[in-house]
């Protein structure tokens, strides 16, 4: 249910960032940071699609993925943990090099993207301890009845 | 193995938080809009402007050439606002330079522009920066922006003159000057009557825009 949630604001601060991005919302609100310096930047645009867009379409694959984990049929299987923790743990690595691109080379701070890379390193951290606690309590139950 | 947990509450929840980010999106998707003072739409160099001089209602339009947003709107909503309300004589279209320090290429596409409107060709140089924005910000710059003078058939040695005299650039710094004087911060901004809006906005935004500065002219 957390990552569900985390994943749920996460999607919405990426769809926000994108739709800013391709030109339907207002100025952007930023309060003091440099989100403007840093969307308008070559490095928010991958192989021609903004780079939010990826946001929006990983985010959407965890809250999914965390939805369809919850429902009986899959609540005692370890497969959605692993999954949740494979796609977030790529978001993790993509998160660090824009943070990276941010800190070293366009040398300006987007908040929002902050905010998305803290988001994404909690639900990595919540899905890895998920996926933990499966995988204990799947050998717990292996070793009780063998 | 699993315990049953009622989800019902947790479902409204979530639902209650994509509601309201859902809301906070679609509030922003207006555009940002403030009021500007009457005298402050004058400026010293009026813009390029598209459309009968007799139409009630002007926008000025203050972009950058090399904002994305504005080659989006250029492309998307522009053909859409020009044949329904431009070529329909309800609204004057102005264009004014608003080059973003942030943008290194941008100066020397305004400038191209300005030097294209010397010629009488400012909107044809317009429409080849905006549609061509990924290749002339990614590649030979001065090169491309020939080509494309080129295309629309400027008088290449007179075009080249007023690129290499820099004939605009203190003129294109002052509209930049007196946008931000109005309260421009990003591109695109539009002033439609006494608001200003940043950000890109629907046709049908545009169009609620315009019919209310015809109703504010009509009580006047």
């Amino acid at each position: 249910m957390a990552v569900a949630t985390l994943a749920l604001f996460g999607f919405l601060l990426a769809m926000y960032l994108w739709l800013w991005k391709i030109g339907l919302l207002g100025g952007i609100a930023c309060g003091t940071g440099s989100c403007e310096a840093v969307q308008f930047s070559e490095h928010a645009v991958m192989f021609g699609i903004p780079v939010a867009f990826f946001g929006v379409v990983g985010y959407l694959g965890l809250l999914i993925t965390s939805l369809a984990g919850l429902q009986p049929a899959w609540i005692d299987r370890r497969e959605p943990a692993i999954l949740l923790a494979t796609i977030s743990g790529v978001g993790v690595a993509f998160s660090g090099y824009l943070t990276y691109l941010e800190a070293v080379v366009i040398e300006a701070w987007c908040r929002w993207c902050l905010v998305s890379a803290a988001i994404i390193g909690m639900i990595f951290l919540t899905a890895l301890a998920e996926l933990w606690a499966r995988v204990r309590t799947e050998a717990l139950f292996t070793g009780s009845s063998a | 193995m699993a315990q049953s947990v009622n989800l019902k509450p947790f479902y409204v929840a979530l639902g209650v938080v994509a509601v309201a980010g859902g809301a906070w999106i679609v509030s922003a998707a207006g555009g940002k809009t403030v009021t500007i003072p009457e005298i402050a739409t004058g400026a010293a160099f009026s813009g390029y402007t598209l459309g009968s001089d007799s139409a009630k209602v002007e926008i000025i339009e203050y972009a950058d050439f090399q904002c994305p947003a504005c080659a989006m709107f250029t492309i998307l909503t522009s053909p859409d606002v020009r044949s329904r309300l431009v070529n329909t004589g309800r609204v004057r279209w102005t264009f004014r330079d608003f080059p973003l320090p942030i943008h290194p290429k941008a100066p020397v596409a305004h400038l191209a522009a300005a030097c294209a409107g010397d010629q009488g060709q400012f909107w044809a140089m317009h429409d080849q920066l905006f549609y061509n924005q990924g290749a002339w910000v990614q590649g030979r710059t001065r090169k491309l922006v020939d080509g494309y003078a080129q295309v629309i058939g400027l008088e290449m040695s007179e075009f080249k003159q007023c690129m290499s005299d820099q004939r605009h650039v203190d003129r294109i710094a002052a509209t930049r000057n007196a946008g931000q004087q109005l309260g421009v911060s990003s591109t695109p901004s539009f002033i439609i009557g006494d608001q200003l809006i940043a950000g890109s906005i629907s046709i049908d935004k545009f169009i609620e825009f315009v019919e209310r500065a015809e109703r504010a002219n009509e009580q006047q």
